[in-house]
């Protein structure tokens, strides 16, 4: 068997095309929207031989891999890896990386406690640090946004949800990013990553103990569940650490994203202020035009077939989501960006069960962001070029100096 | 190709034809059935696409799916016997004619 990047490397189905290009490369990753663009040229799905796996950036292909579990599996990991060959890095995650029946009950424990009835009690907490944040730059005027503003909120509330009581912004902020770099092929940005998972890793287990969290947060929740039989011990800390690596870098890649559409969209963000009620369609927008996580992969779990091209068991596919975000055939106008185009459908949160878990508390999070800054900021500038982050899964801001004119 | 009805609050009815194996949002939002939101897509994370099944239907959209029940504790509207997330109800030869009620919101 010819392994490449742990997974069993085929020869395509006839007519599939060929494309010889490193889509993890880092100008390809800097530059992403015309490697979408020609990833959906070349069809609904292409072979990629440099990796051994098929990727697919067309709206109606990438749904239909990403929502059929049984076809496409996620126990054999979401990135390059194939568990059914090697050991991952860490043990494979207890929701993200299975298929039902064990998927089934853990997401149903992490469902109830993220649901929008479950969250609703942290909307006070988060408008009052969100105020606070923005009160204090708009009295600075010009700011790094990505340290001062997109890491500072979600570093500010999430783990205060969680009831953690240790907190360490960089490991909190790196743990996700590290998470991320790792489904990607044996490159640089992979290599860095697990460079850091000495340092990171065992303080995310022990802050995330059961007894260092308080017995009113989140985390307390899924300890609870371990209580009641639902899960184990060991997988109810499993779960809340997947908070951390689920839900900190992300949505500080949201907030910095949705700061860099507004800045680069002036009329948008007058939009926003003339109906700050704009501000929850204005995340969806924002989530369609920048995609957070740009790209996840499935594993056929059997021989089958898309777009009538055939796949065989064992195969890696790509599934870029971002360039689904932006497929003229779904969106007609995909690069404007407009904030009140309400997408439903787009696919940054994935779909079908494994359609990400927490995304009632990212919704929460921007919703509060977005119409704080509404209130409080008449104008968002650039003061300064904005730098990308070249991750292997995340398409996050670097640095993005801003200047934010008080209202 | 299944029939179904939408009643919406105000007692307005709308009839689409639904693909089979489509669920019941997917194709709401299709045919912009004021009514539904679906929020989340699909993946049973939020409570905007809650419908209530007819009396006559509600045994044979069978029962709700596991988690289904969590969720809808999140509906804007009361939960009824008859609740369902219509994301979760799977279109089927068997359900033509099926007749779903539209909560008064879903927000």
């Amino acid at each position: 068997m010819n392994m490449i990047e742990g997974h069993v490397a085929f020869e395509p189905a006839a007519g599939i095309p060929v494309w010889d290009i490193d889509p993890y490369a880092e100008e390809v990753l800097l530059n992403a929207e015309d490697y979408y663009a020609e990833l959906r040229r070349h069809g609904p799905l292409v072979y990629i031989p440099k990796y051994s796996v098929l990727a697919c950036g067309r709206y109606d292909e990438t749904r239909e891999i990403f929502s059929d579990h049984t076809r496409f599996v996620s126990s054999r990991g979401v990135g390059l890896n194939d568990f059914k060959y090697g050991k991952p890095w860490r043990a494979p995650s207890i929701i993200l990386e299975v298929d039902p029946p064990d998927h089934t009950k853990t997401r149903k424990v992490m469902a109830r406690a993220l649901s929008p009835k479950a969250i609703s009690g942290l909307k006070d907490a988060f408008r009052e640090a969100a105020e606070r944040i923005v009160d204090g730059l708009v009295a600075k005027g010009s700011f790094e946004a990505v340290a001062e503003l997109a890491e500072a909120f979600p570093v500010t509330v999430f783990p205060k949800a969680l009831g953690m009581v240790d907190s360490d912004r960089r490991r909190l902020v790196d743990y996700g990013a590290m998470v991320f770099n790792a489904l990607g092929p044996d490159n640089k940005f992979r290599r860095a990553a697990m460079a850091q998972v000495p340092d990171i890793v065992p303080w995310i287990t022990a802050a995330c103990a059961r007894d260092r969290l308080t017995k009113d947060g989140l985390g307390a929740l899924i300890y609870g569940a371990a209580d009641d039989g639902e899960v184990t011990e060991e997988e109810a800390a499993m779960l809340v650490r997947s908070f951390l690596s689920a839900g900190v870098d992300t949505t500080v890649t949201g907030i910095g994203n949705a700061l860099w559409c507004l800045a680069s969209n002036p009329r948008e963000y007058d939009r926003l202020k003339a109906d700050p009620a704009l501000a929850r369609p204005c995340f969806e927008e924002v989530l369609r035009f920048t995609s957070p996580v740009h790209t996840f992969a499935r594993t056929a779990n059997q021989d089958t077939e898309v777009a009538g091209y055939g796949i065989a068991e064992g195969t890696k596919i790509l599934c870029a989501l971002a360039s689904a975000n932006l497929d003229p055939a779904k969106w007609g106008d995909p690069d404007i960006f407009r904030i009140d185009r309400k997408p439903v459908g787009h696919m940054a949160f994935g779909a079908g069960i494994h359609g990400c878990v927490g995304q009632n508390l990212a919704r929460l999070e921007l919703e509060i962001v977005l119409s704080v800054l509404a209130e409080k900021v008449d104008r968002i500038e650039f003061d300064g070029e904005p730098v990308w982050r070249p991750n292997n899964a995340i398409h996050a801001l670097d640095r993005l100096p801003l200047k934010f004119v008080a209202k | 190709m299944t029939n179904v009805t939408f009643i919406a609050h105000d007692g307005t009815e709308t009839t689409i034809d639904i693909a089979n194996g489509d669920n019941v949002m997917r194709a709401a939002l299709a045919n912009d059935i004021d009514g539904i939101v679906g929020e989340c897509g699909g993946s049973m994370m939020c409570a905007t696409c809650h419908c209530y099944v007819d009396d006559a239907w509600a045994d044979r959209v069978g029962p709700r799916a596991d988690g289904e029940e969590d969720m809808l504790e999140s509906a804007a509207c009361e939960v009824k016997p008859t609740s369902r997330l219509s994301c979760q109800i799977r279109i089927e030869p068997e359900l033509d004619g099926l007749v779903v009620h539209l909560p008064e919101s879903q927000t």
